[in-house]
């Protein structure tokens, strides 16, 4: 096993340093193909897309690829056992903050959704910090992340990150307070607390190949939404005119916000087919806060969500929770679009 | 004589599953039956809080993951 890890690292290394010497040629070489290998006239609708293309397509899939195997690594490290240990006992304030925490590094599957419920509240954890995770396990997305840094810059990643968390612990917190218990499906709590598994001992070896299996499952399965997403933005960037989404996306523009929600909440996307819509709505005149509100409540909330969650939530529950977040991305809108 | 259960709600990864650990018990040449628990009041007898999981005579082998067929051959062994 030892050699195997030796292995292993003087491979990362090696890959690590060639991926650095790709990535920071990327643009010079979007450039050279464009104008110097094909020729293409600068400042032209084609060739700017094209550039764009060339450009963003390896960028992210690049990107997506680092921080999917390094996401996944730190995944191994937190499976939902110990979520819920961590999470057991805890006071309810503390218990929101680090539920939305834990939500971003515990793996999580919709199709977990209910029993990972089950087990969080028979366990003795408070309903509110229970949604709290709930919430910011699909909202903070790592894949949306990566996008957005990869697209936008830290300052916007960074501002998805804040705001995912802030909703998924106040959402959490205000649930907590409205004393809902009782609107839980009543067999929830009928059922007695579950053991789970045990943690299995893994070593680093191990961990390392969990992170390369989370590369070819993810980046497997969503390289082709990247792909034409890139496109369509790469259409829109060479062809749209500045500034056509400002009359009705824009700052003036004050219900824009609440409709984006309204539209985002019933679709359902997985975080890399909308970036590139928001990218492109974005670059055309749409601000900030109303496009990250549009994508918050795609991935967040769905309609497929709400129907696994009708089987643990009573159906007053389950809107108060769908009201409270799609309030929580509303006020968010709102704020970014007044401050940025 | 084996007993496999398969626990999941009928996603991807729980069909997956079931159609790898039918591969592994063909290729073993065991005798076992397999059965999928697809309520979620029975999935949450076992204990489990993700899913797919697989049980081998009543004991939950592992919970979450779509195991490959060289996988489950372990847990059968």
């Amino acid at each position: 096993m030892k050699k195997h890890l030796s292995l292993y690292v003087v491979k990362g290394i090696g890959l690590l340093v060639i991926w650095g010497l790709v990535y920071w040629n990327l643009e010079p070489f979007a450039n050279w193909f464009t104008y110097g290998f094909l020729g293409l006239p600068q400042e032209h609708h084609f060739s700017t897309a094209l550039q764009f293309f060339v450009f963003e397509t390896p960028k992210v899939l690049m990107l997506l690829t680092l921080i999917v195997f390094v996401v996944g690594i730190i995944r191994s490290f937190f499976t939902p056992e110990r979520t819920r240990q961590i999470l057991a006992g805890k006071s309810e304030a503390v218990g929101n903050v680090l539920a939305a925490l834990l939500g971003i590094v515990t793996p999580f599957c919709s199709c977990s959704a209910v029993p990972l419920f089950i087990g969080f509240v028979t366990a003795g954890i408070p309903l509110g910090v229970t949604l709290s995770f709930l919430i910011s396990a699909p909202m903070v997305n790592e894949i949306a992340l990566v996008l957005l840094f990869g697209m936008f810059g830290w300052k916007v990643a960074a501002i998805y990150l804040g705001m995912g968390l802030t909703i998924a612990m106040v959402a959490g917190w205000v649930i907590g307070r409205l004393k809902m218990e009782r609107h839980v499906e009543d067999w929830v709590y009928a059922t007695g607390p579950t053991a789970g598994l045990e943690d299995e001992k893994i070593d680093l070896t191990a961990r390392i190949q969990l992170g390369r299996d989370a590369v070819r499952d993810i980046v497997g399965k969503v390289w082709l939404y990247v792909m034409i997403g890139i496109a369509v933005g790469a259409g829109i960037h060479g062809y749209v005119p500045a500034n056509a989404m400002a009359s009705f996306m824009g700052k003036g523009a004050w219900w824009s916000v609440p409709l984006s929600v309204v539209i985002g909440v019933p679709m359902y996307s997985n975080a890399a087919g909308i970036i590139p819509i928001v990218q492109a709505l974005l670059g055309k005149g749409a601000a900030l806060g109303t496009v990250l509100a549009f994508m918050m409540a795609v991935i967040a909330l769905s309609l497929p969500e709400a129907i696994i969650l009708r089987k643990v939530l009573k159906p007053r529950l389950l809107a108060v929770f769908f009201g409270v977040v799609a309030m929580g991305i509303m006020l968010v809108g709102y704020l970014f679009n007044a401050i940025m | 004589m084996k007993k496999i259960q398969i626990l999941g709600t009928g996603c991807s990864k729980c069909k997956l599953l079931t159609a790898n650990a039918e591969a592994a018990v063909k290729a073993m040449g065991l005798e076992a039956t397999i059965e999928k628990v697809e309520k979620i009041q029975d999935i949450m007898k076992f204990g489990v809080m993700t899913t797919p999981a697989l049980v081998v005579d009543g004991q939950v082998k592992s919970a979450g993951k779509a195991l490959s067929p060289e996988d489950i051959k372990k847990f059968l062994a």
